[in-house]
């Protein structure tokens, strides 16, 4: 073991490993973040909540169904985009004209109530769910032990992040997509169906959400209240990495999770507050955000 | 990005029929006098102790709504002004000894000192970002005080005195010390109404209906944002130490980005942009959580249900309806 500045490599890559894989998170959900507020023009505050509910769908399946991890790696994005699929056609589709807002509260006002209704179901204190047989145990390498389950979670959420990229950039539908980020109306008037592709788009985005909440339920554990502190901290990542361009929603996410992850090693009182102290000083010295365009 | 037509609260609160012209002038002054002399003869009806937390709340929820209503500007991290000048204000009258009025005036100091600093970062940015970092920052100040020392984590700051007014009146009786909160309210309403209608405050409209054009017209709309800013985080702060002192406690709760979500429906349920509204809406939400506390987590879900109603339902608050249907200005 060699030493660094007095800190054991060990716990060095140890904390480098538990920020990557909070950054996993990080960009999973700004990317579904970005990816909304561009074409439904809302900041989903119900982002954090669905995440949560990810985790919980994944755990119900689970207990009351008996439905495995990769099965639920699949249905609980599925149901809980399915759900907010529902939520964009009833509410959040009435607010568009307004002032963004009132979708702010909206979806502030629909996580309060998730979040109430699951901690009056199974309380606060949080719900095992075990990491799957096949990616149990770990990797003994030279400098670290290395878990499967986090090395998994690092893989899944690249190669999701990526996919996300190449559908956006490089696909038809994304073209599409940006087409009415863009300009809805001339989009329209082109023949395509942009209420159709808001509402998919939603869907889409609350879907990555719940993705991030089943790969974290065997982490943390399954818990009504998990989804709240994360989503601030991801709002201030999405402040950061300006909401205009999908690879910066990912590079901030990943580059602050290990950013919070050294915290912990060198200054372990900031590691709560230190990406917060990056967004006050980014606002400083760049308003616009790393990879923002001024709006 | 896709322009988006800009509509700011004000403007779909404002009713569809214009306010007649010249309608009572003395109407706000005798709207005033009545709340004056309800609040004067409540404690025979109601407990002080009930009073003086929907007085907290109400100043609170009256000071963000300067910023929201008046400002266009949308904070969802205004638990900070509160909850850090509660403890500051706690902090002083136990560990300095200083008399509440003292102690009181050092809590409203913390609430403009951080008013200054993040309401600066946060009009960096305009619309829905400024939301998000107001959000963050107020959660950076949660983490401060889990971690520092003088706020007693999960304990919070506990019986805190009341002490002397002035080294003269012991506030330890409630029914004293609501007179006092009372005095402290109307104040502080007054002091909102003036700014409301003083040119600054009809300069702050004009940037909140259009900003480019009160640019053009060569006002500096970042230091009108900043000082109405600084102006309702003050205000936040003397009702954060008001509350101090009433409650004796300043506690996490305090700070909790939960309670930057209550003043928001506060202000929203009431009608945001009225000068009555906050009042209103304090008075709903706080009797709503005092008959239903014994729900437990069903408070979460009832105030989230009203967020969604009163978003997609009734956007002009309680006091903007009957603003609309009096054509009065409230």
């Amino acid at each position: 073991m060699i030493p660094f500045l007095d800190i054991p490599m060990q716990a060095l890559f140890g904390q480098l490993l538990l920020g990557l894989i909070n950054g996993s998170f990080y960009a999973l959900l700004s990317l579904g973040l970005a990816v909304i507020f561009g074409l439904l023009n809302i900041i989903n505050f119900t982002h954090g909540a669905q995440y949560m509910l990810g985790a919980f769908v994944a755990w119900m399946l689970l207990n009351y169904l008996g439905i495995g991890y990769w099965w639920a790696l699949l249905l609980a994005p599925l149901i809980v985009g399915a759900s907010g699929v529902v939520i964009e056609r009833l509410l959040i589709s009435r607010l568009y004209k307004l002032d963004h807002i009132y979708g702010l509260l909206l979806t502030f006002g629909i996580a309060l109530i998730m979040q109430g209704l699951l901690r009056n179901q199974y309380g606060a204190s949080g719900m095992p769910y075990a990491i799957p047989p096949e990616l149990a145990g770990g990797q003994r390498l030279s400098f670290m032990f290395l878990p499967n389950y986090r090395a998994w979670v690092i893989v899944a959420s690249v190669i999701v992040c990526l996919g996300t990229w190449l559908l956006i950039e490089r696909t038809r539908l994304g073209a599409y997509l940006r087409a009415a980020t863009e300009n809805p109306g001339l989009t329209q008037a082109f023949g395509i169906n942009v209420p159709l592709l808001v509402t998919l788009t939603y869907g889409f985005g609350v879907g990555l959400a719940a993705l991030a909440g089943v790969l974290a339920a065997p982490i943390y554990s399954v818990n009504p209240n998990m989804g709240a502190d994360i989503i601030i901290v991801v709002f201030a990542v999405v402040v950061i990495g300006g909401m205009g361009s999908i690879l910066g929603a990912i590079a901030s996410g990943f580059a602050l999770g290990l950013v919070e992850g050294l915290t912990k090693v060198f200054y372990p009182e900031a590691s709560t507050t230190v990406i917060f102290v990056i967004m006050a000083i980014v606002l400083l010295v760049k308003p616009a955000g790393l990879f923002g365009r001024t709006a | 990005m896709t322009m988006v037509q800009h509509i700011s609260p004000a403007q779909l609160a404002k009713p569809t029929n214009p306010p007649r012209a010249g309608l009572p002038a003395s109407l706000y002054g005798r709207l005033f006098i009545a709340l004056t002399a309800v609040l004067l003869v409540a404690p025979l009806a109601l407990y002080p102790m009930f009073l003086m937390t929907l007085l907290c709340f109400a100043l609170f929820a009256c000071a963000f709504n300067l910023l929201l209503g008046y400002g266009g500007l949308l904070s969802f991290g205004h638990a900070v002004y509160f909850g850090m000048a509660a403890y500051v204000t706690g902090h002083a009258a136990k560990v300095w000894g200083l008399g509440p009025e003292l102690s009181v005036l050092l809590g409203a100091l913390t609430g403009a000192g951080l008013g200054l600093a993040f309401g600066a970062l946060a009009i960096r940015r305009q619309g829905i970002y400024f939301s998000m970092i107001t959000l963050a920052l107020a959660q950076m100040a949660f983490f401060f005080c889990l971690q520092a020392t003088f706020t007693h984590g999960e304990d919070g700051i506990q019986a805190i005195p009341r002490g002397h007014l002035f080294g003269l009146i012991d506030l330890s009786d409630d029914r004293v010390l609501y007179y006092v909160v009372l005095a402290v309210f109307l104040a502080g309403l007054l002091g909102i109404f003036r700014i409301i209608h003083s040119p600054f405050g009809q300069v702050l409209k004009a940037i909140r209906e259009n900003e480019p054009r009160a640019i053009s017209l060569g006002y500096n709309a970042q230091r009108y944002k900043l000082a109405v800013f600084v102006l309702s985080s003050t205000i936040a702060g003397v009702a954060g130490g008001m509350k101090a002192l009433v409650f004796q406690l300043a506690t996490l709760t305090d700070v909790h980005w939960t309670m930057s979500g209550e003043v928001v429906l506060m202000t929203l349920v009431g009608g945001m942009g009225t000068v009555f509204g906050p009042i209103v809406g304090a008075a709903v939400i706080v009797t709503m959580q005092n008959y239903l506390a014994h729900l437990g987590a069903w408070v979460t879900v009832v105030q989230g249900a009203i967020f969604v109603a009163c978003v997609l339902l009734f956007r002009e608050g309680i006091v903007g309806v009957i603003a609309r249907h009096l054509r009065w200005r409230l």
